[in-house]
């Protein structure tokens, strides 16, 4: 009675041993380290990996090996003195291209790293830094897309020489043909354009009119392209800021994540991750008076009226040369003691601006700068947020000399010139997005939730550990062992998922030493029942383990449920909590049955007990008056 | 021996505290503190954090005591006179809340009150910054009440399942009881309820069921291998047997919560405080609420009978 099987014995210490090896790397603590990165997020390879180390010992930093994580570079250093001087030095040798980023990395060694084992990886809260969540501006992807199918017809219709008046009206184009034989044409135009529009024809004031609309699927292809380009392009823009283990991930159905751990300056992150600012070039409307216009408020045909940096109008042509999609890379610097913005431009592009400079020398052309801003205005007596495009010219310049692909623009303050460079380079958001939810921790805050969060475990723990040697005895300090293993199996289970770690989490790990105890509150009452009744120890072991099992297994899967619905329903630290707290409700269960049974065994079977070390006093009183009666 | 073990486990029961007997007197009790929350509910309301209302929050930390009056003023002076103010933790730390405001786009407010106390204290020092979007704390507040309701109808079936409706009936009622005098308590307190106080309400589920369940068990087992007794004597005699099971857990999770409470730190004030409510008012509800409603719906134990297989059936061909 109450013998383990050898291999049960075997399997346990084996699972052990894994976790124990699994939550290892826990031990060791941080270096400053530094992280090399492509800025294009392209994966590094060993190759990349030893260019990074003949850099380090050429210049004789002082380092441990350079190694590859996540297809990125990690160099750990003894000091933040090093880990400075080094990213210096990195900066100006691997040059253009490799972003290297202030980092802390673990100071596993490298044994367990080669195994692929790493610590626990901390939330937000654990380690600070800036949390955002952007919304998606899905009304505006769309009206972007009704602005190029705009275009798109007005073109197809003029080539044919068609009169038209083509205009949106709220999630509808309409076309009106000047003579109503050339609708059918208009029709076949547009059908072959894209022959996934809604086209409907009806009659408004005697006259025929087209009205093409986006199929529901195409407005939801759209929106997805939209939230897909704009992850892609919020990753570039992360990446261009230098962070370790950024996180970039869409959230439901228009909105995407972004977490970066360590910056403690949000406004700049957001300016760069929200901006939407980008460059258009046009040509000026000769011979045309722009106050004119202004006093007016009418433009002339083929011409815009567009405003100076100091509030001046300018008239400038409808049609743009080049627009800020046809922009390929861009740096800022200095030129004859202003800042300026070198700017690339695609094989399109470059082909656009060599023919215009060419048919239009010594006359001015001029850069205009994009922004999409939000503001709210009443609207029906409801305040309402609404996009709107800002364009100012930055600067009027006459064409002195033919160019193509790259040139240099004036105009900006450094600030806007380096920011602008950035955006260029990262590539334009193609819908706007705006924040809806930011939290920013402070690293001092980090620590100090760390600190606090480990003292309420580690004293907890022993307030819990005190209690049941002193209530149950030996039967105590076995539940103990399997309140430490629990301990042990919870850590390796987060390193091993690398599901980040957060405050809440932490709490809910302070709850399952609470909890998981119980089971061998359970359990150990249930034996001294037993005893009581008058069963022999072994009989009691056997049959406490047994009867409680049902119940154990029924008050655990509640809180499963309660556990999993919070994992489905939460977001962020939530869900961190309710996966702490489901990963100790079933290690528990392993723990203090399976681990705690063992040791029972162990201890007292296969032998001849009279008495369990398990608290309460003589509880064989019963067993010795039924053995009177019998 | 069948029949002795049974006699022997009746005989167990003998010398135990009559709960059920006190039902009258413990069901008022329980009638008069869900009023009382249920009325601070309703006229008080909770005191929802950021998380919920959406707006910004704001944690500073001062190199020595800071002045909230001064504060106050400051930030008064700059259009943001309905800013609370208060210290968090000590008397150097201080949280300011701004509650979202009309007309203004509050992603920037975060960055514009710090620069406010930042000019007439250059020390201060950034702890964090919440800036919650009102149509998120909407949702929040949606996903929440989802979250509870859908773990409280998947726990009604599960007892269903593997006990019985009256059963499932008197644990749902101990559970409401618990969430409710929980959520009283936050309300008559006016304790902040943010996102990590919904988590420790659904663990306070969790916990409220776990007791009542190990309750509920055991009366499955009196029911039926003692034959003896009525069903109000068998169940007082297994909230007995269970007695000092619920008492040592209840006391082994308020050690550790005791700790989070005490030395957490200020961020889990409230996920501790709802969980030691909720560990108290459950372990009370699991042995006078629960048994008491299956009580009140005339449970029996023909109730929990396995279903016998008919011998005759067995042989038909």
């Amino acid at each position: 009675m109450n013998h383990y099987a050898l291999w049960k014995y075997l399997l346990i210490v084996a699972v052990l041993a894994l976790a124990g090896l699994f939550a290892l790397p826990n031990i060791y603590g941080e270096d400053p380290a530094l992280q090399v990165s492509y800025d294009d997020d392209r994966p590094l390879d060993e190759a990349a990996l030893a260019s990074v180390a003949t850099v380090l010992q050429q210049w004789g930093i002082d380092s441990d090996a350079p190694y590859l994580s996540d297809d990125r570079i990690l160099i750990n250093f003894s000091s933040v003195e090093q880990q400075l001087a080094a990213a210096e030095q990195l900066r100006t040798s691997l040059g253009k291209g490799f972003v290297i980023a202030l980092t802390l990395a673990p100071r596993t060694p490298i044994w367990l790293r080669d195994l692929g084992l790493r610590p626990m990886s901390l939330g937000l809260d654990l380690r600070g830094g800036v949390h955002f969540l952007f919304e998606v501006d899905m009304a505006s992807a769309i009206s972007q897309r009704l602005n190029i199918y705009q275009d798109e017809f007005d073109q197809l219709l003029r080539k044919e020489r068609i009169r038209r008046n083509v205009r949106i009206v709220g999630d509808t184009i309409e076309v009106k043909v000047g003579n109503p034989n050339d609708l059918s044409r208009a029709e076949e135009l547009i059908t072959e354009a894209d022959n996934e529009l809604d086209i409907d024809t009806v009659e408004r004031d005697g006259e025929q009119v087209l009205l093409v609309r986006m199929t529901p699927e195409q407005v939801r292809d759209r929106q997805n392209f939209a939230i897909q380009k704009n992850t892609v392009t919020l990753r570039n823009r992360v990446n261009e800021l230098g962070v370790a283990e950024p996180v970039v991930q869409r959230q439901g159905a228009d909105r995407i994540v972004v977490q970066l751990p360590g910056v403690q300056d949000p406004a700049q992150a957001e300016r760069i991750l929200g901006a939407t600012a980008t460059l258009e070039f046009r040509m000026l409307c000769e011979n045309q008076d722009p106050y004119e216009a202004q006093r007016r408020g009418r433009a002339p045909l083929g011409c815009e009226l567009f405003a100076e940096r100091n509030g001046a109008p300018v008239l400038l042509k409808r049609s743009t040369i080049v627009s800020g999609d046809q922009l390929v890379d861009a740096s800022s610097g200095f030129s004859e003691g202003s800042s300026v913005v070198f700017v690339k431009l695609n094989s399109k592009g470059a082909s656009r601006m060599l023919e215009t400079t060419k048919a239009n020398l010594n006359k001015a052309m001029a850069v205009v700068f994009v922004e999409q801003k939000r503001s709210f205005v009443e609207l029906n007596g409801e305040q309402k947020e609404v996009t709107r495009i800002e364009r100012e010219v930055i600067n009027i310049a006459n064409i002195r000399g033919v160019f193509s692909s790259s040139f240099q623009i004036s105009g900006l303050d450094v600030i806007e010139a380096r920011d602008l460079s950035l955006l260029l380079r990262a590539g334009a958001l193609s819908a706007p997005i705006y924040k809806v939810e930011e939290r920013t921790i402070g690293p001092s805050l980090g620590q100090d939730n760390i600190d606090a969060g480990l003292r309420a475990i580690v004293i907890g723990f022993l307030l819990v550990v005190v209690f049941m040697v002193l209530y149950y005895r030996v039967f105590g300090l076995i539940a103990n062992v399997a309140l430490f293993a629990n301990l042990i199996l919870i850590t390796a289970m987060l390193s091993l998922l690398q599901a980040a770690l957060t405050l809440p989490g932490l709490a809910g790990i302070v709850l399952t030493v609470g909890i998981a105890v119980d089971a061998n509150v359970l359990i150990f009452e249930r034996i001294k029942e037993e005893l009581r009744n008058g069963v022999t120890p072994q009989a009691a072991i056997s049959a406490g383990y047994d009867k409680a099992l049902s119940t154990i297994a029924d008050a655990n899967i509640t809180t499963l449920i309660a556990a999993t619905m919070l994992f489905i329903f939460g977001t962020g630290p939530i869900k961190g909590f309710a996966i702490t707290l489901s990963l100790g409700i079933l290690s528990s269960m392993f723990t203090s049955i399976i681990v705690t049974r063992a040791l029972v065994n162990g201890i007292y079977g296969g032998r001849t007990v009279s008495q369990l070390s398990i608290g309460g006093g003589d509880l064989t009183k019963g067993l010795k008056k039924a053995g009177a009666q019998s | 021996m069948n029949k002795a073990r049974s006699v022997a486990k009746a005989a167990a029961l003998g010398k135990q505290i009559n709960f059920m007997g006190q039902r009258r007197i413990t069901t008022t009790l329980s009638i008069v503190l869900i009023l009382v929350s249920l009325v601070s509910l309703g006229t008080r309301g909770l005191n929802f954090g950021i998380d919920f209302t959406g707006g910004v929050l704001l944690e500073a930390e001062y190199p020595q005591a800071a002045d909230l009056g001064a504060i106050r003023a400051d930030l008064a002076s700059n259009d943001f006179a309905a800013a609370q103010v208060q210290n968090f933790g000590n008397v150097r730390d201080v949280l300011i809340r701004v509650l979202p405001i009309e007309g203004v786009n509050n992603g920037q407010l975060g960055e514009q009150i710090l620069s406010i106390l930042q000019s007439s204290e250059p020390a201060v020092a950034l702890r964090r910054i919440e800036f919650v979007g009102p149509q998120v704390g909407e949702e929040l507040t949606e996903q929440g009440g989802l979250a509870m309701i859908f773990a409280l109808l998947l726990i009604l079936a599960y007892i269903m399942f593997r006990f019985q409706w009256k059963f499932a009936v008197g644990s749902v009622t101990a559970l409401v009881h618990d969430v409710v005098i929980t959520l009283g308590v936050f309300s008559v307190l006016q304790i902040s309820f943010d996102l990590s106080v919904l988590a420790a309400v659904l663990a306070v589920i969790g916990y409220s069921l776990n007791d009542t369940i190990v309750v509920f068990d055991r009366i499955r087992e009196n029911f039926r291998e003692i034959h003896q007794g009525n069903a109000e004597e068998l169940m007082n005699g297994s909230v007995n047997q269970m007695l000092s099971r619920t008492v040592i857990t209840s006391l082994t999770t308020l050690l550790v919560l005791m700790a989070l409470l005490f030395l957490g730190g200020e961020a889990v004030n409230g996920f501790a405080i709802a969980l030691i409510v909720g560990v108290i008012v459950g372990t009370y509800s699991s042995v006078f609420t629960a048994s008491a409603s299956a009580l009140f719906l005339n449970v029996s134990p023909q109730d929990l009978l396995p279903p016998e297989k008919d011998p005759e059936l067995d042989e038909l061909p």
